[in-house]
């Protein structure tokens, strides 16, 4: 990587400019498009998603120095955020791009956690690495079973299509979700992006999960996206917890502004599509235009130099790519680790070290678990299950 | 059609302008008093959706289509990609249509077999047809050196055109009724699709995949016979006439 971020200045905000017909260009093709450009697509729509959010959360905090510049930004974020996420076409399904969500959520963290170098915080993603895994043989299964579908139309072979740490295990009480933060005053700049990367892809992915789950008719697939909604929204809690507080607003809006930055490059880099790469490059130079104004306020307002914060060139961008052997690795070296508080610990030990996360799982399952009951004796097969007559109407099927 | 469930039959549908003609009358009044902020009418929707249609850009495209033999001409390949497209259509049709007659079966075992409508048994026979209809299908395209579990553009089209299908019948709150109607959607659909591609087998000259294409398109037929005479007869029925 050769981006002096410190140097290149990109563009200023006030010469970032859209029209409603720019924001709406025609989507790319499902059927066409390699599934890295959808997972690109994807995981920037979840990093616009999360600067907006944090934008607000930070603008109902701060002093009225600071809401003008929070305000102008946002609304530049708001629109590449559009302008990003109306690139999904409409034929393909909520369930289809859910596929594409847990496909995102596999690949940038196995990537993350491997270029990841605070060991800790690797193991944290590691870890929830194997539980989107799970989600995506769920999903699979309800595509299948219900619409008569492959996942791997989505998937595009890339990813593997099978059970992770079982989604019914993966309920715990909130104690058990919260991680140790890195620290900010010593963690390597390359900790804190993949943080808030991270943290970001989750959350869009709850949100989304939350949005389209009762567009579904078939009460099974109702309840599946609500126990997965609702460990989407464990992972944000445990991702979020990874950022350290100590940061002040400003030094995680630089934080923020300088990890769109790097993933915005790391898209341009891998992009196969010409004309969504050139998004990717007009988006770059935008979110270098964000990173220098926030870098001359942090001058202003804090008398820090933003340039102690920041590396001077990007580290190696996310690899946008099958990370099948990592995970297959991870999977059978982690599959039965729990959380017990901050800590991972052997299923074994569970029962005396996180007692609170069995009795809530037991209390959610009591009913039944939409996971299991979706997914039960599945195995995926190229072209759905069905091509082995797994049907109640295969007794007597002739062909 | 009625609705089920005694809560629906308390409060009855609030949809319509006479639920409150007091109210209707003020919104009436309201919408006919206002100007629009623009000139022209519906046709604005058509052109701007005009300029997205000139961009050209498609759905989508085949995979490169199985190697022809030397010397064959190039306007073979292109009918053979044709086929592979519309038989990829017809093999997702049938695949997501043994999953609604899954659906279907569960609803008839739930609420019971009732007359007039199809029995347990019917519903099964049909179901056993459409899985039969898509193993064929997939036994086809691999015969013609193609990829069974490719999506083709006009599979992705018919996916989407029969999501609505697939929202009716597995919603739990539908009758009968309601998902016979929705099925004969997806059998008038299932006929026309069969009759295209035994029209298309029989001008590129595959004789054998006509013959067993007509069979199919003989259990179609019957399908969609009963599934129409089901539904015939149930709203008959219900409206006691």
């Amino acid at each position: 990587m050769t981006l002096d971020i410190l140097k290149e200045k990109g563009i200023p905000l006030d010469k970032q400019k859209f029209t409603w017909r720019e924001l709406v260009q025609t989507p790319t093709s499902k059927l066409d498009d390699d599934a890295f450009t959808r997972v690109r697509i994807i995981l920037m729509n979840g990093l616009e998603s999360e600067a907006l959010r944090f934008s607000h959360a930070t603008a109902r905090m701060m002093n009225g120095d600071m809401r003008l510049p929070l305000a102008q930004v946002r609304r530049t974020e708001q629109h590449q955020q559009t302008m990003v996420n109306w690139l999904l076409p409409a034929d393909l399904s909520p369930l289809e791009t859910t596929i594409g969500f847990e496909q995102v959520a596999i690949e940038v963290t196995a990537s993350v956690a491997q270029h990841e170098p605070d060991e800790y915080l690797a193991q944290v993603y590691r870890f929830g690495l194997l539980e989107d895994f799970d989600h995506l043989y769920r999903f699979s299964a309800l595509m299948d079973r219900v619409m008569g579908a492959d996942a791997n139309n989505i998937i595009q072979n890339y990813s593997d299509i099978m059970p992770g740490r079982p989604t019914m295990i993966e309920h715990r009480a909130p104690e058990d979700d919260l991680r140790k933060h890195y620290d900010a005053t010593t963690a390597d700049p390359l900790t804190k992006i993949h943080a808030v990367t991270i943290t970001a892809a989750e959350n869009q992915t709850h949100d989304y999960y939350m949005t389209i789950g009762p567009m579904f008719a078939d009460p099974i697939a109702r309840q599946l996206y609500a126990e997965i909604a609702s460990i989407e929204e464990q992972h944000t809690t445990q991702y979020e917890s990874l950022l350290d507080p100590n940061e002040t607003p400003l030094e995680k809006w630089l934080l923020h502004e300088a990890m769109e930055v790097y993933n915005y490059y790391g898209c341009m880099q891998y992009e196969t599509n010409p004309r969504i790469r050139q998004i990717w490059e007009r988006f770059c130079d935008y979110e270098l235009g964000h990173l220098h104004m926030v870098m001359d306020l942090m001058k202003k307002f804090e008398k820090r130099d933003p340039a102690e914060l920041l590396p001077q060139t990007l580290p190696e961008p996310i690899e946008f790519e099958s990370h099948r052997q990592f995970v297959r690795e991870t999977l059978n070296a982690e599959v039965d680790l729990r959380a017990a508080g901050t800590e991972f610990i052997h299923k074994d030990e569970e029962p005396d070290r996180a007692p609170n996360s069995i009795a809530y799982r037991e209390q959610m399952n009591s009913e039944g678990s939409p996971s299991e009951i979706v997914a039960a004796g599945y195995n995926w097969t190229p072209g759905t299950e069905l091509v082995e007559k797994k049907s109640v109407f295969a007794k007597g099927a002739s062909a | 059609m009625s609705t089920r469930g005694t809560a629906a039959q308390m409060t009855g549908n609030r949809t319509g302008i006479q639920t409150s003609p007091e109210l209707a009358e003020e919104l009436i009044e309201g919408a006919t008093s206002a100007a629009p902020s623009s000139e022209g009418g519906a046709e604005e929707i058509a052109e701007s959706r005009g300029e997205y249609i000139t961009e050209g850009f498609p759905l989508g495209s085949m995979p490169v289509v199985p190697a022809s033999e030397e010397g064959e001409a190039d306007e073979e390949e292109v009918g053979m990609a044709v086929l592979l497209d519309k038989l990829s259509e017809r093999l997702a049709f049938e695949r997501t249509g043994t999953r609604l007659y899954e659906a279907l079966l569960n609803k008839c075992e739930m609420l019971g077999e009732a007359a007039p409508g199809p029995t347990l048994e019917e519903i099964e026979e049909i179901g056993r047809e459409e899985l039969e209809h898509f193993l064929l299908l997939n036994d086809t395209i691999a015969g013609l050196g193609g990829d069974p579990t490719v999506q083709s553009p006009c599979a992705d089209v018919a996916g989407v055109a029969s999501m609505g299908i697939l929202q009716v019948l597995t919603d739990p709150r539908s009758s009968m009724a309601h998902c016979l109607q929705a099925m004969l959607t997806a059998e008038l659909t299932d006929n026309a699709g069969w009759e295209l591609l035994i029209k298309l087998a029989d001008n590129l000259g595959y004789d054998e995949m006509k013959t067993e294409f007509e069979a199919a398109l003989a259990d179609e037929e019957r399908h969609l016979l009963n599934v129409r005479t089901w539904l015939s007869e149930s709203v008959l029925d219900s409206a006691e006439v």
